[in-house]
């Protein structure tokens, strides 16, 4: 599982995969400004929600890599026939994309803050809630990459089922930035879908392998 | 190597579709049966579900010892040079001293010399030799082979013969899909056009 791991957080980073989740986040980030105007009041107060919105976008761009290129390739045959869980292997798809989508997210947003002129508290905040959303968003990605394998347009329609199921973590993690239970709320709805994501994902696969 | 492999009044059903019924088959250690049969008899769907990707439509399927697959598709990462790609599944199956495992199997295919090349960068036969010593390298008992010899040249198929030979000299068991004929002594022939549903 280890293996499985490295592979996927080697490819998850191979081909400048880290790059371009930081170059699309820092574009979003850049469009709020030109869009809303150079008011640093206002700029600072949106910022948060900014970095946020910028961060579901961002998850989407991965998306088609994770399962669909396994799926064709036969590796989840190549795995299924040495008796692995789809289930597990999902679980481990999920790690590794986390490890190899919130480094990058988590620096990018540093330097958005830097853009949107957050303060250090409005930072730490934001930061803690993308640590805590971050494995529900990665979980999300994965299960949609599942569902959508095979399909043609799969990145279009990969961004209609994600982002609606993502709104609990947009509206807790920006939520979050205020202070109050949003932290909390957070985590809840994160670990809800870290535990049922890769049921679902495992279940699409196998429907992709007949 | 402890391997067998016993099917019994067999049927399997896709997208609606009686693709075929009552296969029977068993073999032993050292056995091999060779699935003949038209384009889209169920040979390929008859592999997947022997391998357990899908459930039988009727009879029951038996299977002892570990499986190893040879599909369409090699499963080895294009961008990872061939040695690599071959010890990531080679470490996955577990058995002791994978790098010498990967080297001998790689040897046997007569691809030794190119196990620093990209995968991606290997002609189709070669890809598929490379699928082959995957298999190889895994140790199973049972070898279910789906058309393993698409892509190959003379030299390549009496490879891929010897290397089944080998298998069933150590207890091996080998199951076959294709339609190219194969030299594989003693084989049994199972035509899945003979079991075909009768049309209603």
């Amino acid at each position: 599982m280890i293996a499985l791991i490295l592979r996927d957080v080697r490819r998850g980073y191979a081909g400048g995969g880290a790059t371009l989740t930081i170059g699309f986040f820092l574009l979003v980030a850049i469009l709020f400004p030109f869009a809303i105007g150079p008011d640093a009041a206002l700029l600072a107060r949106v910022g948060g929600g900014v970095i946020w919105a910028a961060a579901l976008l961002a998850a989407l761009l991965p998306v088609e890599r994770l399962v669909g290129p396994d799926l064709e390739a036969g590796v989840f045959d190549q795995l299924a026939v040495r008796g692995q869980s789809l289930a597990v292997v999902a679980a481990v798809k999920m790690v590794a994309h986390w490890l190899a989508f919130a480094p990058p997210v988590m620096a990018a947003a540093l330097l958005s803050a830097g853009l949107l002129g957050l303060d250090a508290r409005t930072l730490v905040a934001v930061e803690a809630g993308l640590a805590i959303g971050t494995p529900g968003l990665a979980a999300l990605a994965v299960a949609t990459g599942a569902l959508t394998a095979g399909l043609r347009g799969a990145g279009a329609i990969a961004g209609l089922v994600l982002l609606p199921l993502a709104i609990p973590l947009l509206i807790f993690g920006a939520g979050s930035i205020t202070g109050g239970e949003g932290l909390k709320l957070l985590a809840a709805v994160s670990l809800l879908l870290l535990a049922g994501a890769p049921f679902v994902a495992a279940a699409a696969i196998r429907a992709g392998m007949e | 190597m402890i391997a067998s492999l016993a099917l019994s009044d067999v049927a399997c059903r896709r997208g609606g579709r009686l693709l075929f019924a009552g296969v029977s088959l068993s073999l032993g250690a050292g056995g091999a049966a060779l699935i003949s049969g038209p384009n889209g008899c169920g040979k390929s769907s008859l592999l997947r579900l022997v391998a357990g990707f899908a459930r039988s439509f009727a009879g029951t399927i038996s299977v002892t010892g570990r499986v190893a697959l040879l599909g369409e598709a090699s499963a080895l990462d294009g961008d990872r040079r061939l040695a690599s790609a071959l010890l990531f599944w080679a470490r996955l199956d577990g058995l002791p001293d994978p790098p010498a495992r990967v080297a001998d199997a790689l040897a046997a295919v007569a691809l030794d010399t190119l196990g620093d090349v990209p995968v991606r960068l290997l002609s189709t036969g070669q890809r598929r030799r490379a699928a082959l010593a995957r298999v190889i390298a895994g140790g199973a008992g049972l070898w279910l082979l789906d058309e393993p010899a698409t892509g190959l040249d003379v030299a390549s198929i009496a490879l891929l013969e010897q290397a089944i030979a080998r298998h069933r000299a150590a207890g091996g068991v080998v199951l076959v899909a294709t339609h190219q004929p194969l030299d594989v002594s003693g084989a049994l022939t199972l035509d899945l056009f003979a079991h075909q549903p009768v049309a209603a």
